[in-house]
């Protein structure tokens, strides 16, 4: 008899691993996320694109889109033009400064859409039943069996260039994968005892989806949609280095790395600049793309 | 007769960015030709890290290793590489809990088997055809011959048991490590390929250590018994003598919990609490929280060995006591 | 002691199953084939006991357990919960039938949500039935406490850094949650290590008084079935090879098979230890199972009408009774070693 009231009571005084700190997984990921310098370094690069993007009109010298016959294609530091200007004598550095305007938006909005759509469809057909998905996964395998860039630009060039329809190019380019990798995602949770057990409770579909799917899918979802942002940027500039993205005079560096390059004989290092630009910024993304993706693989 | 197994104070700890492990912490055992020893413990005792350290089959960057282990006289940990490789499969042979992990899975049971003894053996192909299917034969698989011919997946789970004992056995080796071999194993099948073990030990006279958390497996096999207790060897015994007269209390409860034939009208008596946290052992004696004897000592400094008799040891401040009290 | 949610009265058993069935279909190597994971089974689960259900992998007794809870759809047969049917017009609804049954799982750490505190999980049932979210949350550390963890040192904990003894506490609590009638352990203390099984056993036994339950004992382990169960049901590839009283079942098996199964148990005595395994083999796979009884290709008395005909499981009348479906029990049916 008082074995039977002590028992459940042994457990209270279990108080096992006391000094394990109880967190919650996100603060789990911060934390990891602050003791990795690496990753620290490159958000803070990718932090000054963004503030550069947003205070163009503050830290541009010039208007980017003031043209001037007599100082077409003018070197490094001339007359105060620090980068030079381009080929219609535009200021490089402030047309720089501006395009980073056109390519963060690019880069993000797309993924951002395609995360919407493509992970809803993700965890509706890794969801529901058999029939739905098929209808879903299928259809996203016919866009998946094109080759991305060549997507894009179909797309883009049947729908007409422009920073918009680009933006919409790209979402579509993106979402199949976003959709397949929400499926995954979703299909692994799916099969995990817990959601039995959620079912067991009398829970409808969409509580469970809400409180036990979407929880655990979140995660990677959100680290490939940040694998996805420097993917976006690149495609972006290549849509509008072939005139099918950023219409002109608009400053959006792949447009002008296509335009400077007639110009390569002559200022080969203003040139360089947009790719430079392109290069830094998608590899920033990248690095902290991967920053988090090991942040978040903690153990669970 | 000299050891064919010697471990002196080895200890392992996993080294990670944000804990060490303390998986083993200071093991002693011998094993004589031909004998069975039973490791005995539950998940996080260390037994089964105990095993990997003595192939050196644990990942070199993030184990520190200490202590000594010698096999057939070789210092396991001093080997390079190609005495290390020459020591797998060829005196020592390990078994596994899941066949696959050990079985690859794009080959036929005939081709694995024949590959490892031409490797090992130097025999030619069809020598050492022949004896893969002597060895499938020795393991009582039927129809050998067919059974060659297959890939691991068409195998039923005590079939393909076996053919892993087969491949283990192909170099004749003197030593086997059998890490818990039947526990996924249904129960009809486990009590046939514990026979089967058993028997090929004796007939091999291979030595053997074979690590179960199942007093039952180990009581079916073992010939010494050693308990482990994070990471220490808590008691150490011939097998009916542990069984019948456990003296260290976390053997005690082990047995009491185990169920079996108790009376349903009353609980179990069960162990209090939970194991230790391996990251932070506690300075003594690591059962100490859990035990009812437990004495101010206790949770002070880790006892030492002591031996009641020439073949028992147990690591309790007790255990002198209840001797002392004998001797009198 | 009186139960307002006892609609049938004592007399009436909780639960009725009647020749359950369910058949997979499997594809591979270009043709079709049927699992017949469950394949007519029939039992009566009465009110306040444990009935034990032991088998090797393969005989069906998990897709048992979901068939009852309704977590797969039975092709065929019949599931009576005190007196009401499931799913029929007149009876209880599937959302009924939860609300009353529960299960716990094997596996205690893939039946919690990683990204959840564990008392948020426990409270997920109550929540769902139509309590607020803090009442809901009451209710969880309420059923911490009783199965023995420190709501204020475990609730907000996540399963990872809980030891699978205390997981599996937290599954129980998450099953007891919603107040049920009957728990379906489905292997709940199979992963567990010995000494924590010990305890896990004990804080069942006290839960099943508090609590006024009824339950589903599914194992693989004879010894803790025999220590838990007040009657027994043995299965074999998807079908009742015995069924009788726990005691009965354990000192006079009449089914080779469940003589098989208690012979393999390890004897725990290393000076009397198995020489001859009780039988040879590995259990056929369930696609396609062999015809007639489907032990006959493993069984020591097998003869040609083995083969044939699939013995009847005796005539079970009550809860003492005990039955098993082999032909040398059956008179007239044509093995030599009939009992007369």
């Amino acid at each position: 008899m008082s074995q039977t009231a002590t028992l459940p009571i042994a457990g209270l005084n279990d108080d096992a691993p006391p000094a394990l700190r109880v967190r919650g997984y996100w603060a789990n990921v911060g934390h990891r996320l602050r003791h990795d310098p690496v990753t620290l370094c490159f958000a803070a690069v990718v932090l000054l694109i963004v503030l550069m993007a947003i205070f163009a009109p503050l830290l541009a010298p010039f208007d980017p889109y003031k043209e001037s016959v007599v100082l077409r294609l003018k070197p490094f530091g001339y007359r105060g033009h620090t980068l030079g200007t381009d080929e219609l004598g535009r200021d490089l550095l402030s047309r720089l400064i501006y395009g980073a305007r056109s390519s963060l938006l690019m880069g993000l909005v797309p993924v951002c859409i395609a995360t919407a759509l493509g992970g809803t469809l993700g965890v509706i057909g890794g969801f529901a039943g058999r029939r739905v998905n098929a209808i879903i996964m299928r259809t996203m395998d016919v866009f998946y069996a094109f080759p991305s860039v060549l997507l894009a630009v179909a797309i883009s060039g049947a729908m007409g260039g422009g920073m918009a329809n680009g933006m919409a190019a790209l979402a579509l380019v993106f979402i199949p994968a976003m959709c397949r990798v929400a499926e995954t995602a979703t299909a692994q949770v799916r099969s995990l005892d817990f959601i039995e057990a959620a079912r067991a409770t009398g829970a409808g579909r969409l509580a469970i989806v809400r409180y036990h799917v979407l929880g655990n899918v979140l995660g990677p979802v959100f680290i490939y949609a940040s694998s996805l942002v420097s993917v976006s940027i690149l495609l972006a500039s290549g849509l509008s280095f072939l005139g099918l993205g950023v219409k002109p005079p608009t400053p959006d560096w792949g447009l002008m790395l296509s335009t400077l390059r007639q110009s390569i004989y002559i200022v080969p290092l203003s040139c360089a600049l947009p790719g430079a630009a392109i290069f830094v910024t998608s590899i920033c993304f990248n690095l902290v793309s991967d920053g988090i993706r090991s942040a978040m693989d903690v153990r669970l | 007769m000299t050891a064919l197994v010697e471990v002196s104070d080895l200890s392992v700890r996993f080294v990670t960015r944000e804990a060490t492990v303390h998986a083993v912490n200071g093991v002693s055992f011998s094993v004589r030709p031909g004998e069975v020893l039973c490791i005995l413990g539950e998940s996080g005792s260390g037994k089964s890290v105990t095993l990997r350290a003595m192939m050196r089959l644990l990942p070199p960057r993030r184990t520190r290793i200490d202590g000594t282990i010698r096999i057939d006289g070789q210092d396991v940990l001093a080997l390079d590489k190609r005495r290390l490789r020459e020591l797998r499969g060829g005196l020592v042979s390990m078994i596994f809990q899941e066949p696959m992990t050990a079985l690859d899975p794009v080959y036929t049971i005939g081709t694995q088997i024949t590959e490892t003894v031409m490797r090992h053996k130097g025999n030619g192909r069809s020598a050492a055809r022949a004896r893969a299917l002597e060895l499938l034969e020795l393991v009582k698989i039927p129809e050998a011959e067919r059974r060659l011919a297959n890939y691991p997946h068409e195998l039923s789970g005590g079939l393909r048991q076996r053919a892993m004992i087969a491949m283990a056995l192909s170099c004749g080796p003197r030593l086997l490590l059998a890490d818990e071999p039947t526990t996924a194993l249904d129960a009809t099948v486990q009590i046939q390929v514990l026979i089967l073990l058993r028997r090929l030990q004796r007939e091999l006279g291979m030595g053997t250590i074979f690590v179960t958390h199942d007093l039952g497996v180990a009581s079916e096999i073992a010939d010494r018994i050693a308990v482990m207790y994070a990471g220490r060897i808590v008691e150490e015994g011939p097998v009916a003598d542990v069984l019948r007269a456990p003296m260290h209390p976390y053997t005690q409860g082990l047995l009491a919990s185990t169920v079996h034939g108790q009376s349903r009208d009353g609980e179990i008596e069960a162990i209090p609490g939970s194991p230790p946290d391996m990251r932070r052992l506690p300075s003594g004696c690591a059962f100490a929280p859990r035990c009812i004897h437990a004495q101010p000592a206790c949770r002070t400094t880790m006892p030492e060995p002591r031996w009641p008799s020439p073949d028992r040891m147990a690591r309790c401040v007790r255990i002198d006591d209840a001797a002392l009290v004998a001797a009198e | 002691m009186s139960d307002a949610r006892d609609v049938g009265g004592p007399a009436q058993p909780l639960l009725i199953a009647r020749d359950l069935a369910k058949h997979f279909q499997v594809r591979g190597g270009g043709r079709s084939a049927h699992v017949r994971a469950v394949d007519g089974v029939s039992f009566t689960l009465f009110k306040g006991e444990t009935l034990g259900i032991v088998g090797e992998s393969g005989c069906g007794k998990s897709t048992l357990a979901r068939l009852l809870l309704h977590l797969v759809q039975r092709d065929a047969g019949e599931l009576i919960f005190d007196g009401e049917p499931v799913g029929a017009p007149h009876g209880i609804t599937v959302a009924g039938l939860r609300r009353h049954v529960q299960m716990v799982f094997q596996d205690s750490y893939s039946s919690l949500n990683p990204r959840m505190p564990v008392q948020d999980s426990v409270a997920f049932g109550p929540f769902v039935h139509g309590r607020s979210k803090p009442d809901a949350r009451r209710v969880a550390r309420d059923m911490l406490v009783k199965v023995g963890l420190n709501p204020d040192l475990f609730g907000p904990r996540y399963p990872h850094e809980l030891s699978g003894g205390q997981k599996q506490r937290v599954n129980i609590a998450r099953a007891l949650a919603i107040e049920p009638r009957m728990v379906i352990l489905d292997e709940a203390v199979s992963a567990l290590d010995k000494s924590v099984e010990a305890q896990v056993l004990n804080l069942l036994r006290a839960l099943k008084q508090q609590f006024n339950l009824t339950y589903l004992f599914i194992s693989h382990d004879l010894n803790v079935v025999r220590y838990v169960s007040d009657r027994v049901l043995v299965m074999y590839l998807g079908r009742v090879v015995e069924l009788g009283p726990s005691e009965a079942i354990f000192t006079r098996p009449q089914h080779p098979y469940t003589r098989a199964l208690l012979g393999s148990r390890p004897s725990m005595d290393p000076r009397h230890r198995i020489e001859e395994p009780p039988i040879t083999g590995d259990p056929p796979s369930p696609i396609d199972p062999p015809s007639g009884c489907r032990f006959h290709t493993r069984c020591p008395f097998a003869e040609a009408v083995c083969a044939e005909r699939a013995p009847e499981l005796g005539e079970w009348r009550e809860r003492a009774s005990h039955v098993a479906a082999c032909h040398m029990l059956e008179p007239g049916s044509g093995h030599s070693r009939t009992v007369q």
